[in-house]
């Protein structure tokens, strides 16, 4: 016999309740991964944007266009890198519900700036020799079946083709990979170029721009530097670092991190008090059990560590398993929600965190109990039958 | 003649109730020899069990001296006195106070976690001690599967695993029938004659206190030469 079996062994002492307890518990990580998931998707990633990337945009707003014409004035500004133009597409693939990022870029600008999109040299060399190609991220070809070779057709909502139909047409040239888990595989790229020639009115404007940066720290002095460059011309910029402004899109739909974190504090507050009050009376139905420990000479630190042991036990034993849940869950609603949330899976900063609370919540709920265990006077806890 | 194996002097104890203090012991000497079984006999509230605490460790006097086996347990701390007990001290309670959760193999190991013996040495000890109170076939058997004297038998197991010095029962047939109050008896006085255990035993029963060596009477807190009618 070990402290552990020990420990487990008084688990087994009123199982319907062990059970409940430990399925409260499991309950309220399972939702606390499934809510972490969501807010991170909600984040769009934000987390995993670049540290030495900047986007510049309308000064106005995100969907007033710039002048394709900056892209090299940016590159000339001191400590950028390298800089490349993307436009939103907002296309229609056979029905509106079948939302995806649809951005026109210049390839090789655009995949040197976002080293994260795995794209081999052959379908780069195949992209730079067809202006209708096109290249789709991993998941989005899984969700429609696409494969190389096959022709995609979208309906262009606000951009016209020069002939005065909607319709346009891409080759799928080549399916992108994400070189971390988190890496937004739900898109389609194609050329800008192509775009801007075959749209009516047509007039080298972009949408933005991505700047990679050579020295993160000088960020809002080179944001600073390019804004003040188109300042006092009929297209203002605004420049950002790329995490600011993924967390300003996030910001547009609601700060989902704070309704998250009200959401878990509460429920973890409910939990805390269950399980508290849960150890607390099974120490009291134990008094008399923890006297004959301590007679058999159980000292009052070897008894508190066995009420906490058994709380964090308790604690663990759901939250592990709750959190486990919510990864397999998590797994199962990425792709039913592929077409709004392109990112969803429980992070690994919330499975360590969960960890931790588990463990907390067991500490912290067993505190008392274990504390009053301590102190119980034997003579007392003998006389209790 | 060796040295008594637990010299109580002038032990006092007081409780307090509310204003009121109550005085259980008063200035109570008491030598208990090695290898003796004493019974300590009573009526109710005349501090019996409350001795049995003090000389366990259980509980401190409120003045007075009790030396055990030559060390002076009365000024040792809590934590001082949790470990004299696991090694010193066995403890056979009326109501036997195994844990329901554990086997009787598991409840005799108990006091063995607090050792640094190794996993088989425990095993073996606990083999032994269920062996020597007639339970080797009882092992994995639950309390609940278990007769009151069966129980009681695993519980003077746990009290003897350790080997203690002095094995401290209250009551210890107090709960059982005729029958098996006697095989109990048998085998306390089987550790006390064979194996040269020095018992303490606190009854109600003039037919247990019988078995004893020698009998002390307790009255109002103070040990009286005849037994109080």
């Amino acid at each position: 016999m070990t402290y552990l079996s020990l420990l487990r062994a008084n688990l087994r002492r009123k199982r319907l309740r062990t059970v409940f307890t430990i399925g409260s518990i499991f309950l309220a990580f399972l939702l606390f991964g499934v809510l972490s998931a969501v807010k991170f998707a909600f984040s769009l990633g934000v987390d995993l944007t670049g540290a030495d990337r900047l986007i510049t945009i309308h000064k106005v707003s995100l969907i007033q266009p710039l002048p394709r014409s900056y892209l090299t004035r940016i590159e000339q500004v001191n400590g950028v890198e390298a800089a490349a133009a993307s436009s939103w597409f907002g296309g229609i693939y056979q029905d509106p519900k079948n939302f995806f990022a649809q951005i026109a870029v210049d390839p090789e600008d655009y995949l040197d700036l976002y080293p994260e999109f795995l794209v081999s040299k052959e379908v780069r060399e195949a992209w730079r020799k067809d202006r209708q190609g096109a290249v789709a991220g991993r998941s989005l070809a899984e969700r429609f079946g696409w494969k190389v070779g096959d022709k995609i057709p979208l309906q262009g909502t606000f951009r016209t083709k020069k002939d005065g139909t909607n319709l346009w047409e891409f080759n799928l040239v080549g399916i992108y990979d994400g070189a971390a888990k988190g890496t937004d595989t739900t898109q389609l790229l194609f050329r800008w170029d192509y775009m801007d020639e075959s749209q009516d009115g047509g007039n080298g404007l972009v949408g933005w721009y991505t700047i990679r940066v050579a020295d993160p720290t000088r960020s809002a002095d080179i944001s600073r530097q390019i804004d003040t460059r188109f300042a006092n011309s009929p297209y203002e910029t605004k420049t950002m670092a790329e995490k600011a402004f993924a967390q300003s899109f996030a910001d547009q739909i609601g700060n989902i991190g704070a309704i998250v974190r009200a959401i878990t504090t509460a429920v973890f507050l409910i939990i805390l008090l269950v399980v508290g009050n849960t150890i607390a009376q099974s120490v009291r139905e134990r008094t008399n059990e923890i006297g004959v420990l301590k007679t058999l000479g159980f000292s009052n630190g070897k008894v508190l560590g066995l009420v906490l042991g058994e709380s964090c036990l308790i604690g663990l034993i759901g939250g592990l398993s709750g959190l486990f849940a919510s990864t397999i869950v998590a797994k199962g609603m990425e792709k039913a929600f592929a077409a709004f949330l392109p990112i969803f899976f429980v992070p690994r900063d919330a499975l360590t965190l969960g960890v931790g609370l588990a463990l907390g919540l067991g500490l912290v709920a067993g505190f008392i109990p274990a504390l009053v265990a301590m102190r119980l006077r034997i003579v007392e806890a003998l006389r209790r039958v | 003649m060796s040295a008594p194996l637990a010299l109580l002097r002038s032990v006092a104890k007081e409780f307090r109730r509310g204003s009121e203090t109550i005085s259980v012991l008063e200035r109570l000497d008491l030598d208990i020899a090695r290898g003796e079984f004493l019974a300590l006999m009573g009526p109710s509230g005349s501090g019996k069990t409350t001795l049995l605490n003090l000389i366990g460790g259980l509980d401190r006097p409120t003045s007075g001296t009790i030396e055990i086996d030559g060390q002076r347990i009365d000024d040792l701390s809590d934590g001082q006195l949790a470990a004299w007990r696991a090694s010193h001290v066995g403890f056979v309670f009326q109501l036997y106070n195994l844990l329901p959760v554990l086997t009787a193999a598991k409840n005799v190991e108990l006091p063995l976690l607090l050792t640094k013996l190794s996993g088989r040495e425990r095993r073996e000890r606990v083999e032994t001690a269920l062996h020597l109170v007639g339970l080797g076939d009882r092992m994995s058997h639950y309390p609940k599967q278990l007769s009151g004297g069966q129980e009681q038998r695993v519980g003077i197991a746990r009290a003897i695993v350790t080997d203690p010095t002095l094995l401290l029962c209250d009551e210890p047939t107090g709960d059982l029938d005729r029958k098996s109050g006697d095989q109990i008896l048998d085998l306390l006085v089987g550790l006390n004659q064979r194996l040269g255990k020095t018992l303490v035993m606190v009854t109600h029963d003039p037919h247990a206190a019988a078995r004893a060596t020698r009998v002390v009477h307790l009255d109002k807190g103070r040990l009286v030469s005849e037994p109080v009618t």
